[in-house]
């Protein structure tokens, strides 16, 4: 038997070479209270972080002006949301491609939203003993489509302008129709807390655990964002990766949002489409390292295994 | 019997001895074998101090000390599962785990470290905070593009909730449950040849994956 032979066994044979006692559950009891201690450390050091979620009442009291500008456009069916496609409404030419490749579209529309309905009106409609809102409520909704437009479209121009007196937008004389009088109701419903429930419990349900709705609008409006702002976690900012505070958050998915941070993905309007066919891709990959020629004898090249295994090959090589 | 086939399929693929052995090869005397049984361990603190918050419902972590403790060690845990996956996972990779018939160990461990980063994810969306609530508006638009959005909704809590304590974590458990059994029934890989121009070495058939 050559030298080589003796240090270069058959990877799939028995181990030709000596043995040391081993005792796996020893080991495993071992870890399983070191990592148990780290854990206890690390909570007692740091806890965990727990910022309260934005509520629609939060964001209409904090910001009325941000809420109603949004409402609007939500009304208007001229929100990024009323705009969306698949899976929340029919938008054409809204979905994201991979190529020809419309998967966004395949499914169809199984979670449909109409904003103007589900965020505006139905909740207008749950206020009780509110003859001037019944009135606003009938003339809009009895108006054809192009003088809502006009409304909606005035009251979106004149917001700019709009003084906030008492936590209430007052704008400039206009032609806003209805929508003036239903704004400032809707504004009054979220400040109260109302519209929270109203949006969640839309289909008149006791129990309620789909937050999709009320989430939607949220994620609408410029108050939820620049909290997110703050706390670093935009999409510039590596995003969801990160964790309110100084946490570390899912660091396991830095490669998931580093393609978010440079082209072509950066500005590609199909940018979430593409990165989740690459990680796909990747993924897959990743998962068959053994199988791919190239791949998988890249490490004997690297030969990191030489500092993995360094005592081995230093008696061996002796 | 398919019993009886099954009872000595089992016996035969792993005997006493190769499941629970009580020596190894000397070349396991490295550090690097410590992470592989420290994901593990970790998975263990992770899974029962879940369960634990779990008895008491998704908010109470919110509301009390002894909560947000929990929540505490099952974060931490969570964190150093992760460290330790990925240390054992490069271990893994550059010491070509996969030679010698291995392949289908090396790809049930990606596959859980996979899975688990959904277990994570479906886990941050359950915290029912700020953070829940801006990783939902984020995600959704990445899913949604794919159209798996419109059956695995971020933003509807319960679908995530079950998501997280039921499906996943049983996912998980499962892979590497599967993990550590062919470790166990195909061994560790022994290390490359030494003294060998690595380079200049030709590959042989050992060192493909196949089963």
């Amino acid at each position: 038997m050559s030298a080589t032979a003796r240090a270069a066994p058959d990877p799939r044979a028995p181990w030709p070479g000596p043995f040391v006692r081993y005792d796996l559950i020893k080991e495993l009891v071992v870890a399983l209270g070191v990592v148990t201690l780290l854990a206890i450390v690390l909570t007692v050091l740091f806890s965990s972080p727990d910022d309260p979620p934005t509520t629609i009442q939060s964001w209409a009291q904090a910001d009325p002006g941000d809420f109603i500008a949004t409402a609007t456009t939500e009304l208007a069916g001229t929100s990024e949301l009323a705009e969306y496609g698949p899976p929340y409404n029919h938008t054409p030419e809204a979905t994201q491609k991979i190529g020809p490749l419309d998967l966004q579209s395949t499914p169809g529309v199984r979670i449909p939203i109409d904003t103007a309905k589900d965020f505006v009106l139905e909740p207008l409609g749950e206020i009780p003993a509110n003859p001037r809102l019944k009135r606003a409520l009938a003339a809009y909704q009895a108006a054809p489509p192009a003088l809502q437009e006009a409304w909606t479209g005035a009251y979106e121009e004149a917001l700019p302008k709009a003084r906030i007196v008492r936590g209430i937008p007052v704008l400039p004389a206009g032609r806003y129709g209805p929508v003036a009088p239903m704004m400032v109701a809707l504004l009054g419903l979220a400040q109260s807390g109302g519209l929270d429930g109203a949006l969640l419990a839309g289909d008149h349900r006791f129990y309620q655990t789909n937050y999709t709705k009320p989430l939607l609008f949220l994620s609408g409006g410029g108050y939820f964002e620049e909290r997110a702002e703050g706390q670093h976690l935009l999409g510039t900012q590596w995003g969801m990766m990160n964790e309110t505070g100084s946490y570390p958050g899912q660091v396991w998915l830095w490669l998931y949002t580093f393609w978010y941070q440079v082209e072509p993905f950066k500005e590609s309007p199909n940018a979430d489409a593409l990165i989740f066919a690459l990680m796909g891709v990747l993924s897959l990959a990743f998962i068959c390292i053994p199988f791919i020629p190239g791949l998988r004898t890249l490490p004997r090249h690297l030969r990191l295994y030489r500092v993995i295994w360094r005592d081995h090959y230093r008696e061996a090589e002796s | 019997m398919w019993t009886t086939w099954v009872r000595e399929r089992a016996v035969s693929s792993l005997p006493p001895e190769k499941l629970l052995p009580d020596r190894q090869p000397s070349y396991v005397s490295s550090w690097i074998y410590v992470f592989g049984v420290a994901t593990i361990a970790a998975l263990v603190v992770v899974v029962a101090s879940g369960m634990i918050l779990g008895l008491g419902g998704p908010t109470w972590w919110h509301t009390t000390s002894l909560g947000r403790f929990l929540n505490g060690i099952h974060l931490w845990g969570v964190e150093l599962f992760f460290f330790a996956m990925v240390v054992h996972l490069w271990g893994k990779f550059f010491m070509g785990a996969w030679r010698g018939g291995r392949g289908r160990t090396w790809a049930t461990g990606a596959i859980s470290f996979l899975v688990a980063i959904g277990a994570a994810f479906t886990g941050y969306l359950s915290q029912q905070n700020f953070d829940s609530q801006w990783i939902a508006s984020e995600g959704k638009d990445g899913l949604n593009s794919v159209g798996i959005g419109a059956f695995f909704n971020v933003a509807n809590f319960g679908q995530m909730y079950t998501f997280h304590v039921i499906l996943l974590p049983l996912a998980v458990t499962a892979l590497v449950v599967w993990h550590v059994l062919l470790v166990r029934r195909h061994g560790v890989v022994p290390p490359y040849p030494a003294k060998v121009a690595a380079a200049a070495e030709p590959a042989t058939p050992s060192e493909e994956a196949t089963q």
